[in-house]
C-alpha cells in the first residue's frame, strides 16, 4: 500500500513538474460535488460537464488551465482573494451574485428547479431542504409557510430528506434527475420551477480580460454548436439546449 | 470481495490515505513550531525588559482570546495580504492604482503570492505553510501561558543555590530554571497537543484537503451514473473509521506522553520524583 501511495505522489509531483514547464497557469474553482456538472469521480479527480466544458475553453483560448475544488459557501470570497481565478460550478447567475463578482454570458440555458420528495407531500407547510446560499434556497425563503432547511452540500440536502428531517428537496432539476433515478422511493413531485438566469463562469472584478477571453471561447462554441452536443451528452436529452 | 479491495484502492481513495499523511506532516511541523512560538512569548513574557514583557504578554492574551475559528478565517486572509502588500510596495513602486478596489484586493502581478500564474501545487504548498503558522501562532500563545506557569514554578531554592554559586541571570536561566521546567509544563502541554491532533479539520478552511473532508466525500451516497462503485449513504462507516483513528493516535500520544513524563521527573524535588527515588 505504502508503495501504491509513494507512487501515486511521485507520479502527482512530476505530472504538475511536466505542466509547471508552460509558463501561466489558470486555476479553474469548482465544488466537486454536484453532479453531473461537477463531481470527483472514482480517480479523484474533477469530472463532469464543467470538467469537459472547462477544458474545451482552455484549449480554445489555448490557456493552461488547473482544476482546484473550494466549499459552496466559501466559493466567491476564495475566488476574490485571489485562491483560483474562475468558478465554474454550476452558478447561476443573479443579480446579488454580479455585485460581488462578474460572469460571462450564460453556458447553459435558464434550466428549471424541482422538488423531490418521498411520497406525496404537501409543499405549502413542508420543511424544504436547499443547499446554503443557492437560488433554491432563496426561493424556498420566499415560499409562503414553507420552512427552509440549509446544508453545506447538495448531497447532504438528500441525505436529510431521505432521513426524514426535511420533507422535500428543491434543488436543479439536473442534479436531480440520477438521483431520482437511482433510487426507488424518490420521485419528483409539483411543478418545476424556472429559477435563475442560466449558469456562467464567474470572475474577479479586477480580472476584465480573463473573463473576456472565456467569454469569446463561450461564444465560439454556442456558434458551432459544441456546446449543444456537450449539453446533451453530459445533462440529458430533456434539459433545455441553445 | 474483489470488489471491495478494487473500491478501497480508488484514486479518490488513495487520495483520501495521503491526506492522513497530510494531516501527520501538519503536525510533525506545527508541534516544534509551537512550542518554539510558546518558548520565545514566555521568555519575552518574564523579560526584565519592560517592551518585550509587554509584546509577551499581548501575544499571549490576544490569541488567547478569540476564538480559533475567526483567528482561522481572520487572520491567514491579513497575513496573505500583509506579505503581498511588502513584496507589492517593494517590487512595484510606481503602481498608479488603489489597492483596494471594491472588494477586490489588487496588486500588481509580481507580488503576487505565490504568482498569479504557478501551478495548483505551489499554491497548495504555500496554503499549507500558512496553515501551519498559524496553527503555530494559536497554540504557540497557549504554550507559551504554560511555560510561563511551568518556569514560576521550578522551587525559588534552585535559582538561588545557583546564584549562590556566582552563575549570571543567563547561566541560571539556561542551566537551572529551563532544563527543570519541563515536568511542570508537561501536563499542560500534553493537554495542547490532545487539543491540536483534533484541530486538524480546520485545515480545511484553508483549503487544504484533510482527512475529514475526504471522509464526507467518500461516504457520501453515489448513484451508478457517475462511478464504478455506487453505494448508499456510506459517511457513517467513514466517520467511524475516522474516530477510531483519532482514538488510536490519541492513545498512543498518552503512552509517549507518560514515557517523557518518567525521563524528566527523574531526580525531580516534585511527588513522582521523589517517589521514583525512593523506589530505586
Amino acid at each position: 500500500m505504502k508503495h501504491i501511495i509513494l507512487g501515486a505522489a511521485a507520479l502527482a509531483v512530476c505530472a504538475s513538474f511536466a505542466s509547471a514547464q508552460d509558463d501561466s497557469v489558470v486555476r479553474l474553482g469548482t465544488e466537486g460535488a454536484y453532479p453531473p456538472y461537477n463531481f470527483i469521480n472514482d480517480a479523484g479527480e474533477v469530472d463532469g460537464f464543467e470538467r469537459a466544458l472547462g477544458d474545451e475553453l482552455c484549449k480554445r483560448a489555448e490557456l493552461n488551465c488547473e482544476w482546484v475544488t473550494n466549499d459552496w459557501d466559501s466559493i466567491i470570497p476564495n475566488l476574490v482573494s485571489g485562491n483560483y481565478d474562475a468558478i465554474i460550478a454550476g452558478m447561476s447567475i443573479t443579480p446579488e451574485r454580479e455585485e460581488v463578482v462578474d460572469f460571462t454570458q450564460n453556458y447553459t440555458p435558464p434550466s428549471p428547479s424541482a422538488f423531490a420528495a418521498m411520497g406525496d407531500v404537501d409543499l405549502s407547510g413542508a420543511v424544504i431542504a436547499a443547499q446554503t446560499g443557492t437560488i433554491q434556497a432563496a426561493h424556498v425563503t420566499g415560499m409562503d409557510g414553507a420552512t427552509l432547511l440549509e446544508y453545506p452540500t447538495p448531497d447532504e440536502t438528500v441525505a436529510a430528506m431521505r432521513a426524514g428531517e426535511a420533507d422535500a428537496v428543491l434543488s436543479d432539476k439536473d442534479y436531480l434527475i440520477p438521483v431520482v433515478e437511482g433510487s426507488d422511493d424518490i420521485q419528483f413531485i409539483g411543478e418545476d420551477i424556472p429559477l435563475g438566469g442560466g449558469i456562467g463562469m464567474a470572475f474577479r472584478k479586477s480580472d476584465p480580460e480573463l473573463r473576456e477571453t472565456f467569454d469569446a471561447a463561450i461564444q465560439s462554441m454556442k456558434d458551432d454548436g459544441t456546446l449543444n452536443e456537450m449539453i446533451i451528452e453530459h445533462l440529458g436529452e430533456d434539459s433545455p439546449r441553445f | 470481495m474483489t470488489w471491495l479491495i478494487c473500491y478501497l484502492t480508488t484514486g479518490k481513495h488513495l487520495a483520501f490515505y495521503a491526506s492522513f499523511g497530510t494531516v501527520l506532516l501538519l503536525l510533525a511541523i506545527t508541534a516544534p513550531a509551537a512550542l518554539a512560538f510558546g518558548f520565545a512569548g514566555a521568555s519575552a513574557a518574564r523579560s526584565r525588559v519592560a517592551p518585550l514583557r509587554w509584546i509577551g504578554k499581548t501575544y499571549i492574551a490576544i490569541v488567547r482570546g478569540v476564538p480559533d475559528i475567526a483567528f482561522f478565517l481572520f487572520f491567514v486572509l491579513a497575513l496573505d495580504i500583509f506579505f503581498e502588500w511588502i513584496r507589492h510596495e517593494i517590487k512595484c513602486p510606481d503602481w498608479d492604482q488603489p489597492i483596494w478596489q471594491g472588494n477586490d484586493f489588487v496588486v500588481c502581478a509580481a507580488a503576487k503570492l505565490p504568482l498569479g500564474n504557478a501551478p495548483q501545487w505551489v499554491h497548495e504548498t504555500y496554503g499549507f505553510f500558512l496553515a501551519v503558522l498559524t496553527f503555530a501562532i494559536v497554540f504557540g500563545a497557549f504554550a507559551a501561558n504554560v511555560l510561563f506557569g511551568a518556569m514560576r514554578a521550578v522551587p525559588r531554592a534552585q535559582l538561588e543555590t545557583a546564584e549562590a554559586y556566582g552563575m549570571s541571570r543567563r547561566q541560571v536561566y539556561w542551566r537551572i530554571l529551563v532544563p527543570q521546567m519541563w515536568i511542570y509544563a508537561l501536563p499542560g502541554l500534553s493537554n495542547l497537543w490532545m487539543v491540536l491532533i483534533k484541530a486538524t479539520p480546520l485545515l480545511f478552511l484553508l483549503g487544504v484537503e484533510d482527512i475529514v473532508y475526504w471522509a464526507r466525500e467518500l461516504g457520501g451516497a453515489k448513484t451508478p451514473r457517475f462511478t464504478d462503485y455506487p453505494h448508499p449513504d456510506w459517511r457513517m462507516w467513514y466517520f467511524l473509521f475516522l474516530l477510531v483513528f483519532y482514538l488510536a493516535f490519541t492513545r498512543v500520544s498518552e503512552i509517549v506522553l507518560d514515557r517523557i513524563t518518567t525521563r524528566l521527573r527523574h531526580g525531580q524535588a516534585t511527588i513522582g520524583g521523589t517517589a521514583q527515588r525512593s523506589a530505586t
